[in-house]
């Protein structure tokens, strides 16, 4: 039952609620860098996350892929060291680096036992302020990219979630695959490389996140030590407004036995009041695993898919609403017709009185999984401080899903989600 | 459901790496043990019902059955109708989720604290009330069939794994695919899903596993009160099916649309015995060999075959030294670079082994392993649900969980030779299996 772990990350990655009762320190570095610190003594260990404004969205057309391949080749090579040495280091504390990536972010994490945190701080220092990139590595990697998106182009669910990408973005920067594209990829030089950074990874645009058996004064310390490697930058590229595209309906053929369907339209951005009752109704309408009406509709009523949901994604602008499923091939166009209706009638009607205290119970009494270790309370608040969150987001969430009504998510549904500016986006049909 | 061998894969450490693991345990009178698993840091609790039959208990026409029972487990008992579980759970603010794999099929609840009758309640009911009608086992079956479609039919590397398995495999049920073979499922009534419940859902083949912010004894309580009454009846003997030994090397071509290669290789491995000795010496040797081959970005696989040479785009290794059905595989897969061949990208695969046969490893390397180990140990513990599943697995498999104290000491005993003892005694020629995907251009539809 693979899809309720599906429904769990993506509620992880979109929603926001949050805990029972998380602490969170928060102040500026001497450079203008948000730091916020959750101290935890149980376990020694020390989580920090660091993230960028210095997504996809800040790639050009032509050279799409840069913001990914800065962020992928941040971690081989820093000061000179290799890539090799530089893996080996943090291998020898015990620690670990990781790096991640996406429309908005560029980010990099480091788990580390607290008796060697002062070495793992420097060397993630070292690795986000001193960057190699060698060319030759660089040459590298860019062909492994390559082969990649070579590969991705004959994947049915990456074809069908470029071209969903593209028709609902059109000429804006959301509508850029993450990792770029083969003939922008080969154009990317070192140059590129080192502009790119200097350009988007500005001590302003970075939020530090320190969670677990670390104090203050060294968790200010460590803030300051990784903010003032980076300049002040306040003119770094705005992130274009998101304007309405025409809806479309594209259709492209592949062997596959099931179709990927893809429907939605960009919706709604980080920080907008209609989120939570979107949210919420989301939950009924697509997101809540078993228990939403197009599941019941798709798969327990019909057997039509494995797995269908829907979801908001807000970025920095407008994210997409995403509705998806996966069917057999000649099932795709009854299983469309099955969830336009559904999400007509929920535009139309709004939840049950009944679908919704369930849907805010589930909200409610599930708010302490959200944050049950160090890792997810990093992953959580690192999504707060990206996004510039209020710090008692946390502490007011549950309050404020308890007070959304029926009549309020109807509102906003019918305000926000317009059905006659989604897109389709159907990959394999017969 | 889950793919255990690919849960094994990726993750060389995690697997295995938490001490002081240690979980209190009762058996009640109908056969059932329970483990609980104290950790007190975040008010939640974590509760899994584990049972002993996966895919390697299914037999031929009949297979995916083990996987199917388990969506049927959401259809609904004598009292409750299909899908009324999840949406308790749901209102309670609960997780749920389920898996089978090849060893056992399993079924989870997370939840705040308080909630946890709320999911003994619903397993212990489904255990032993569960309603599966034609109805709903025909629309069900048609999800299954989408869920093989999706994860195996149109995907190239699972259709070269399910294909590795079944001609590495060719006596042990570790050769079939634990979603089925298609035409099975097409072939499949509700009444093969009864006679599965029948067999095998017994409260004396189960394990019940609870971890987080609970009392122990509170736990042991309630599990009497609602597991304790139900009846349990005998589970068939088991065939142990074991593998002939393989004379001659297996290989196989796999055609799917794509645009890259792909070769999936490994050779038959010894597994820990149930009493954790025996084998024990090997199968560390082992582990610590995929540790040093693919643990991490600098490891021999990745640092010589993308980094240095860059004859790959990927490389991986695995193994699982743990299985109930007391088989196991060495495994490596590598996607080739544009312009390098499977038949070189197979030749360099095997010289990184011929070369720690010749030349050994080193110090440092074996240190490296050791350091990972010990240290994602500590990182294992911010994580309840990993420790509960760890112990599940393992004594489902019928290992101790108790195990686990002295995996870091077996690690740190593993030296240069052992590894080259086992390279040369079990991964040679005559014992190899390969497969290679060969892409298909899409064409026209």
């Amino acid at each position: 039952m693979l899809i309720k772990t599906i429904f769990i990350s993506i509620l992880i990655f979109c929603s926001n609620f949050a805990a029972a009762k998380v602490d969170i320190q928060h102040w500026q570095s001497n450079n203008g860098a948000r730091i916020y610190l959750i101290e935890n003594n149980d376990l020694p260990i020390v989580d920090i996350n660091v993230d960028f404004r210095a997504g996809s969205v800040k790639d050009t057309k032509q050279k799409n892929g840069l913001a990914s391949l800065t962020n992928h080749m941040m971690v081989l090579g820093s000061g000179g060291v290799n890539e090799e040495d530089i893996a080996n280091q943090f291998i020898d504390l015990g620690a670990q680096l990781n790096s991640s990536f996406d429309q908005d972010k560029s980010g990099f994490s480091l788990r580390t036992l607290t008796e060697k945190r002062s070495e793992a701080i420097d060397l993630l220092t070292l690795v986000l302020h001193e960057p190699n990139f060698d060319s030759n590595i660089l040459e590298r990697e860019k062909k492994r990219y390559i082969a990649s998106i070579n590969q991705s182009e004959t994947m049915p669910g990456a074809i069908a979630s470029k071209a969903f990408m593209k028709a609902l973005y059109g000429k804006h920067p959301y509508a850029l695959s993450d990792s770029g594209e083969v003939k922008t990829i080969k154009k990317i030089t070192k140059k590129d490389l080192q502009s790119f950074y200097k350009n988007n990874y500005s001590s302003n645009d970075l939020s530090i996140v320190i969670v677990g058996d670390i104090s203050r004064k060294e968790a200010e310390d460590l803030g300051n030590k990784i903010s003032l490697g980076f300049p002040e930058n306040k003119t770094a590229l705005k992130i274009p407004l998101v304007n309405n595209n025409k809806a479309q309906e594209i259709r492209i053929s592949h062997p596959a036995k099931q179709a990927h369907l893809y429907y939605g339209a960009p919706i709604i951005k980080r920080g907008d009041p209609d989120f939570l009752p979107l949210y919420l109704g989301n939950y009924i309408l697509g997101g809540g695993g078993f228990v939403s009406r197009l599941t019941q509709e798709i798969r327990e009523d019909r057997g039509l898919a494995y797995s269908v949901y829907s979801y908001f994604m807000p970025f920095i602008e407008k994210g997409p609403f995403q509705i998806g499923v996966q069917t057999k091939k000649n099932q795709v166009d009854q299983a469309k017709k099955i969830i336009e209706k559904t999400v007509a009638e929920f535009i139309k009607d709004g939840p049950t009185s009944n679908e919704l205290k369930r849907a805010k119970d589930f909200m409610i009494g599930g708010f302490p999984l959200k944050l049950d270790s160090n890792k997810s309370i990093l992953e959580y608040v690192s999504m707060m401080a990206f996004y510039k969150y209020p710090l008692d987001y946390l502490d007011t969430f549950t309050k404020k899903i308890d007070k959304i009504s029926a009549e309020e998510i109807k509102s906003a549904f019918q305000r926000r989600v317009d059905m006659n500016k989604f897109s389709t986006v159907i990959v394999g049909s017969e | 459901m889950n793919f255990l061998k690919i849960v094994f894969f990726c993750c060389f450490i995690p697997l295995f790496a938490q001490a002081n693991i240690e979980a209190q345990e009762i058996t009640l009178e109908n056969g059932m043990r329970v483990l609980v698993k104290e950790d007190h840091r975040a008010p939640v609790v974590v509760s899994m019902v584990w049972y002993k039959a996966g895919s390697i208990d299914e037999v031929n026409g009949k297979t995916g059955v083990a996987h199917v029972l388990e969506h049927m487990m959401f259809k609904g008992t004598k009292t409750t109708k299909p899908g009324e579980y999840s949406e308790i759970v749901a209102a309670a603010g609960g997780r749920e989720n389920a898996f089978t794999g090849a060893d056992y099929t399993a079924y989870y609840q997370r939840l705040e604290k308080s909630k946890l009758p709320v999911s003994m309640k619903m397993e212990a009911d489904r255990m032993q009330n569960l309603v599966i009608t034609e109805e709903e086992f025909n629309k069900e079956i048609k999800v299954v069939m989408e869920e093989r479609r999706w994860r195996t039919d149109d995907k190239p590397k699972a259709q070269v794994n399910e294909l590795f398995n079944s001609l590495i495999f060719r006596a042990h049920p570790y050769g079939k695919p634990i979603v089925g073979w298609m035409n099975d499922l097409e072939n499949m009534t509700y009444k093969d899903a009864i006679d599965w419940y029948k067999s095998w859902y017994s409260p004396s083949n189960a394990i019940l596993v609870v971890g987080g912010d609970v009392n122990t004894e509170e736990v042991f309580a309630q599990a009497k009160k609602y597991f304790g009454k139900i009846p349990a009846y005998k589970i068939a003997n088991r065939k142990p099916q074991s593998e002939p030994k393989q004379n001659g090397s297996r290989r196989a071509i796999l055609k799917a649309p794509g645009k890259l290669p792909y070769i999936q290789m490994g050779y038959p491995a010894p597994t820990l015995g149930k009493d954790g000795i025996k084998n024990r010496k090997e199968a560390f040797a082992i582990e610590v060999l995929v540790g040093i081959l693919s643990g991490t970005s600098s490891s021999r696989l990745n640092q010589n075959l993308v980094r240095k040479t860059a004859n790959a785009i990927n490389v991986g290794a695995g193994y699982s030294m743990l299985s109930r059905g007391g088989e196991s595989t060495f495994e490596m897969y590598a996607t080739p670079s544009e312009k390098v061949s499977v038949v070189n990208l197979e030749k360099y695969l095997k010289l990184e082994l011929k070369n720690i046969v010749n030349n050994g490893v080193t110090d440092t390397e074996l240190n490296r392993v050791v350091t990972s180990v010990i240290a994602g140990e500590v990182y294992q513990k911010d994580s309840v649900f990993g420790a509960v599943m760890q112990i599940g697995q393992l004594e489902t498999m019928g290992y101790s969980h108790k195990i686990i104290d002295d995996y870091i000491n077996n690690i740190k005993k593993v030296t240069s030779k052992d590894i080259q003892g086992v390279i040369k005694k079990y991964f040679h020629e005559d014992a190899l299996t390969i497969v290679t995907l060969d892409p298909q251009p899409l064409g026209k539809n």
